[in-house]
């Protein structure tokens, strides 16, 4: 995965999916349903980026895990700077929902488990970033917000994963009532312009981090030269 | 994992709880002054609380309890003794010493407190043999949650202040089923109505458990 950082066809196809998204989403024909009427098109960009989001964070655990195994310190700016580019995606999912849950639940906010489930995620990460701010030493930084990583990780399964579908939701997917597929929710037009959607956010997320990590890289070839020439 | 040094390090941490006397006094005053304040807070005329609110603010005063006397459990630790214990005993050893001294510590507390807070603001829970095992769940899984992110805080600079947001996203599926299974024994429900939210709760504690056991050797290191 590190090597693709310097490869550029994933990022021409990104761009690609990303126009076939917002172009193919506002015009693809969408059934017409009570309540959600045209707002289901949200589908494209709420729920996919709240999907990218999920995958983002997966890709910070491994590399989290990846450091406990080979402490190197490329994996653990690779976990930090995913997991902070998974907060931004919860950001943006945040701010699309709310707008959805206006305009067919009736309020900005809604006390929902997924809502609330996620916000926690959101404070979890946050947590993350503070415990990494705290730290000076960059080795003991690096395993021990690694290790934060992993735990929070694996209590947050339970919190996303879990606990919604024992609790009543407003969601699709949840108190016993069934996500895709079943009640035909996501009719096949709408598929065909919501996988290639998540996939299309996911490399957004992805050409995102790798600048974010190059930028990082060269700043520490930088701080290198430089004390290079005090001496 | 040896059993003999578990014991041997519980008993130390008896032994040192006991020496040092302000600790364990301390905490049970922080629950009587927290549960007098709700008490002044609500201006309770004789008149009795609703059960949610009773519920809820229950379990937050156990919640702040727990952060706050776990969060010494290596935090206060000298660097000396970290050193010493790192001859003697594997990291397995000694987490495990740690959540069950702590389990045992919670035990008391949440005990002391549902005691203390029933005096002062009565106790409307129907359906004690849920309750109690509700009890117990949660005292094991602040426990264990709360050990190891003690011992992340007590690497980090501010670790009172990381204590707490560390700790307390983490600890909210845990304590969203101890609320909805007390809630469940207030309200005097049948235990059957309680099981499947008691075995979700122990199987999250479980997980944490593991969890905490595989990754105490990498925080264990770096100290």
């Amino acid at each position: 995965m590190i090597r693709l950082i310097n490869k550029s066809w994933w990022k021409y196809l990104g761009i690609i999916l990303v126009y076939y998204t917002i172009i193919a989403g506002f015009l693809v024909h969408a059934p017409r349903l009570a309540i959600l009427h045209e707002s289901i098109r949200n589908l494209f960009f709420h729920v996919s980026i709240w999907f990218a989001m999920v995958i983002l964070l997966i890709i910070s655990v491994t590399y989290s895990i990846k450091y406990l195994i080979n402490p190197k310190a490329i994996f653990d700016n690779m976990a930090s700077e995913f997991a902070k580019t998974g907060i931004v995606f919860g950001l943006i999912g945040v701010v699309t929902g709310s707008i959805w849950a206006r305009f067919t639940w009736g309020s900005w906010w809604v006390n929902d488990p997924k809502l609330n489930a996620t916000t926690i995620a959101l404070l979890i990460y946050l947590a993350y970033l503070v415990l990494r701010l705290s730290m000076e030493n960059e080795d003991q930084r690096a395993r021990i917000s690694a290790v934060y990583n992993i735990f929070a990780f694996t209590a947050m399964i339970p919190l996303i994963f879990i606990l919604p579908r024992l609790t009543d939701s407003l969601h699709p997917g949840s108190g016993g009532n069934p996500g895709f597929n079943v009640y035909d929710d996501v009719d096949n037009n709408l598929r065909k312009v919501f996988y290639p959607s998540i996939i299309a956010w996911t490399i957004m997320g992805f050409w995102l981090t790798s600048i974010r990590i190059r930028i990082k890289n060269v700043k520490e070839k930088i701080f290198e030269l430089e004390s290079k020439n005090l001496f | 994992m040896n059993l003999k040094t578990i014991t041997v390090l519980i008993s130390k941490e008896f032994t040192i709880e006991l020496r040092q006397k302000y600790a364990l006094g301390g905490m049970i005053l922080y629950l009587v002054s927290s549960i007098f304040i709700v008490f002044m807070a609500l201006n309770l005329n004789n008149a009795s609380i609703h059960p949610v609110i009773w519920n809820a603010i229950l379990w937050i005063i156990l919640l702040f309890t727990a952060a706050n006397s776990i969060a010494k459990s290596f935090i206060q630790e000298k660097k000396g003794i970290l050193l010493y214990y790192y001859i003697i005993a594997t990291p397995g050893e000694i987490l495990f010493s740690k959540m069950i001294y702590n389990f045992l510590l919670m035990m008391f507390l949440i005990m002391a407190g549902v005691l203390i807070y029933s005096i002062v603001l009565g106790n409307p829970v129907q359906n004690m043999q849920v309750f109690s095992i509700c009890v117990l769940l949660a005292a094991l899984g602040f426990s264990s949650t709360f050990t190891l992110i003690s011992s992340i805080a007590s690497k980090a600079s501010n670790s009172s202040t990381l204590m707490a947001i560390l700790g307390f996203p983490i600890i909210l599926p845990i304590l969203l089923m101890v609320l909805k299974v007390s809630k469940n024994a207030i309200d005097g429900l049948p235990n059957s109505n309680s099981f499947n939210e008691l075995l979700t709760l122990l199987a999250v504690v479980i997980i944490t458990i593991t969890t905490s056991l595989l990754l105490f050797p990498y925080l264990w290191k770096s100290s």
